[in-house]
Parts: C-alpha cells; structure tokens; sequence
C-alpha cells in the first residue's frame, strides 16, 4: 500500500481493483442505474468472397443520445494481410486491435514470415479469455495468408467460431438479415461489396446506434483496398466552420458613456520583505 | 449484443447441447449438435463444431460457456500432446480425461463447461468417459450429456445394446441426436458424428433435412 502523498507509476497491465467495488455496487443500486462505459452502437459485417474478404463497417461513436464521432474508423488495422472490425466498448476494441498489431509485428520480424489469420485469432482468444468479459470486445477478424481467406468472430468472453458470413454490434440483427438473403459461397468482388454495402445500410437504416458513412476494406493476396467512406450519408449538413464576424456586421444604433466615479475609503499598507 | 444476454447463468455464448458417445464393438461413436445460444433466445451459430480432436485417437465433446470449453480443450491438446512426447507413444484415453478432469476440478469456482472423453487406445481398446461440471470423472459405456439429452434417457436406456456393429451405432446415435434437437430448443443445426476405430477416424456430418423424422407432421 503506498502512502497518499507518494505517487506510484501503475504497475503495467488492466486494473481490474473496482471491479469488486462495481459489484457490490451494483447491489446498492437495486436494479437503478449504474454509470455505463462508452460503446459504439455499431454495425460491422465481414464476408468471405472467391478471392478474399471484405469487411465493412458504419461510422458512428455515440455517447448516449449524442454522436461523438461521425467519422470513427471501425476497422482496425492487424497486420498487412489482417484487418479487424470492432464493436462493444470503444476503448477495449480499439487497445486490444492496437496490442494484437504490435504483438504481430514483433513476431513478424523476428520469425520472417507473415502472420496467419489463425496465429492472431489464438492471441485474441487467449487475452480475453484472461480477462473472463472484463474487456467488452466484439471482433471480427478477417485476413487472408498462405492457408486460404479466413473470417473468425472473437466474443468479449473468449469464444472463436470460424465462418462465412458475420455481423456484431448493435445492428447486428438487421445486418445479419440481408447477409443470409444474399450470401452464396464463391461470389465476385463486385457482388460480394455490394453485400456488405447492404448489410452496413440495413444496420444504419433500423439501429439508432448506426449511422453515417459506410467503410469497406476489400483484403486479397494481391493487397488491401480500404475505401473510407465507401458510401457518404446523405443526411450530410452545410456547416460553416467558422464562428467569427468581422467588425461591423452588427450596426450599432446608439452609444452612451457614463464615466464611474470612485471613492477611496480606506488606505492600508502591507510591508513585504524582500531581502 | 448485451440486449441479448438477459439472465443467462452462462456468460457469453454457451453451447445449450445435446452430445453423446457410445462404445460400440470395435471402436467408439461421438456425436453432437451444432447450435450455440447467447441468452435465452438468440442463436449465434448454427454450426459450431462441439467434436474437438485433441489426439489422434481421441475426441472430446463440449457443453456450457463455449469461451471456457475451447480455452479447456487448447490447455488439455497441450497436455497431451507433451505427455505423448515423453511417453513416446499416444495416449491412454484415460490420460485424456484425467487431464480435462483435473482442469475442472482445479478451476472448478470459474469454470462452466462439461466434457465427454471418447476414443481408442492400444491397452483398453474403445472407451467413454464422462467429466462433468465440478470435476467429476466416470467411465460409462455410453453417455449423453447437455440441455437436450433430459429428452432421450428413454431412448439411451431402451436402444442401446453393448456390442453392436459399426452401422447400428451410428443410426442408434444420428436418432437420438435428432430426437433431442426436435425436442430442445437449445440445441439444432447439423449433427456431427465422428467414429472412431483402431484404423482411423471417420467424421460424418447429417445435415439438418437429412436427420430421421419421428412423427414430425
């Protein structure tokens, strides 16, 4: 235990000492309400098409009610072949993506080999599996490496599924419609984007917590094409970004000086030493 | 995805199950659902895979928090995969199930995932074990274990016969498995059988329109 007026540097690593705190809380409160982390509403949908696999994302960080952000980037970069969508606590998705990156990178130079889809998915799966939910991470996780087009979903818990198709967030649902409508194993670059397009519209369209532009990143042995935004809102406002009038737009009508005149009461002197 | 995790006891996703193994004359028949539930209501995967090889003679089969079942089944793969280099041969089914057992019971305050050990080895020939949720470790020649298996005890009890051949145990196993996923809402999908024998390991997948109908008008 250190002393009040010593300050200490963190130990490294999550602090998890509220989380006993928050708990009992919890108790106190009898079903109230308890302060919430910031999450980002979200829909993110992935894809895997014939020669790859896309992923897309809306634009939207709320606060509540309030957007904070109408261009948030959702899909995180992993590693040149590996890119990661993220929902749930903006924070976590955005550390965890960051710490997995860096991880990647290190082993990559020193191995000499780029990192597979798999090896990235066990990371993640490992870290959040320590964390027992603490870190709320929703990720999907798509790549492509020398074994083929890969698409994992990681749960905030630490549970991996490998799939086709995906939506998370909380758009998911509508998303996750038009995705089993229109997903047919093998499709074209084209068609495949158009799917995704339209799964991120549906998320927009029927979840408060989406909204805004539409980001794709297309992932394929040849490269990565992130198109951010790959479709603008049309709900966009005029807005002038600047606040500031010159001297003279207002017409002054009349002007008047009163001249205040001031009293002295009292006098005292105060000495200082200055030696 | 929180609006779907109401008051689950299972936190995440959890694999709500119907899984089963049988010994059967020759070898070992494993077998599983492929439905994996958040909450009480969402299905977040239709097509998980419960059956997880963690030797090559030797399955295992998941229920509960899928998170702690997969993080369960890496450490245990691990275990034995470092036993059998230092014993220079594959093995014991046995080992295989003491090595979940003992995951279990030493975690068993954060842990909500139950196992099914089912496999062939040179000494014992095919065997089943059954690791439940506390740690508990039993050797049955047939089991059947999750949300879906309160349906078929009947069918168990009624149908299963020691020493049938290959073909018997399998129809015995795609029947119940089908019995339970019409009856149990937590459990669905594909079902997943794997055989297991001393001459290798067979995996057949019964898609959902293929499984026997009883009476489903």
């Amino acid at each position: 235990m250190a002393l009040a007026n010593i300050f200490e540097t963190p130990a490294p690593g999550f602090n998890f000492d509220n989380a006993g705190r928050n708990a009992a809380l919890e108790g106190l409160f009898d079903g109230g309400n308890t302060p919430k982390p910031m999450k980002t509403g979200t829909t993110i949908a992935g894809v895997v098409f014939k020669d790859g696999v896309v992923l897309g994302a809306d634009t939207r960080a709320t606060s509540d009610e309030v957007v904070a952000d109408k261009m948030c980037a959702k899909i995180h970069y992993i590693s040149p072949n590996i890119y990661c969508c993220g929902a749930g606590t903006a924070a976590d998705t955005e550390k965890t993506t960051d710490l997995l990156s860096s991880n990647l990178t290190i082993y990559s130079l020193n191995s000499g080999r780029n990192p597979r889809v798999v090896m990235a998915v066990n990371i993640l799966q490992d870290m959040l599996y320590r964390y027992h939910g603490q870190i709320g991470a929703n990720l999907i996780l798509g790549g492509v490496d020398c074994t083929g087009n890969h698409l994992y979903t990681v749960g905030p818990y630490g549970s991996v599924d490998k799939v086709p198709y995906l939506s998370m967030g909380s758009g998911d649902l509508a998303a996750l419609g038009i995705l089993e409508d229109g997903f047919k194993p093998d499709l074209e670059l084209e068609p495949a984007k158009e799917l995704v397009r339209a799964a991120i519209q549906a998320g927009i369209m029927n979840d408060l917590g989406s909204g805004n532009n539409i980001d794709i990143c297309v992932i394929t042995k040849q490269g990565v094409d992130y198109i951010r935004p790959y479709r603008e809102s049309q709900y966009k406002d005029n807005r002038k970004m600047k606040y500031k009038y010159r001297p003279g737009t207002t017409t002054v009508l009349t002007k008047e000086v009163v001249p205040l005149k001031l009293e002295v009461v009292q006098e005292t002197v105060q000495k200082m030493e200055t030696t | 995805m929180e609006k779907h995790c109401t008051d689950s006891r299972v936190k995440g996703v959890s694999t709500g199950t119907t899984i089963l193994a049988a010994v059967f004359d020759g070898g070992v028949v494993i077998g599983s659902d492929s439905r994996a539930s958040v909450g009480e209501e969402y299905v977040s995967s239709k097509t998980i895979n419960k059956v997880i090889q963690v030797h090559d003679r030797i399955f295992c089969c998941i229920a509960g928090s899928l998170a702690d079942a997969q993080a369960i089944t890496k450490a245990a793969k691990f275990h034995l995969s470092f036993h059998s280099v230092q014993m220079e041969s594959p093995p014991r089914v046995m080992a295989a199930a003491s090595v979940l057992r003992d995951l279990c019971y030493k975690n068993r305050e954060e842990l909500q995932a139950g196992f099914m050990t089912a496999g062939w080895d040179k000494k014992n020939g095919p065997q089943v074990y059954v690791v439940a949720l506390g740690g508990m470790l039993i050797n049955q020649l047939v089991t059947i274990a999750g949300s879906g298996s309160t349906y078929i005890y009947g069918y168990i009890d009624a149908k299963y016969k020691p020493n049938m051949t290959k073909e018997e145990c399998l129809q015995f196993a795609t029947n119940a498995l089908a019995l339970a996923m019409g009856r149990d809402n937590a459990s669905g999908g594909v079902a997943h059988l794997v055989v297991v024998t001393e001459k290798g390991v067979e995996h057949v997948v019964v898609p959902g329109d293929k499984l026997p109908k009883f009476h489903d008008e």
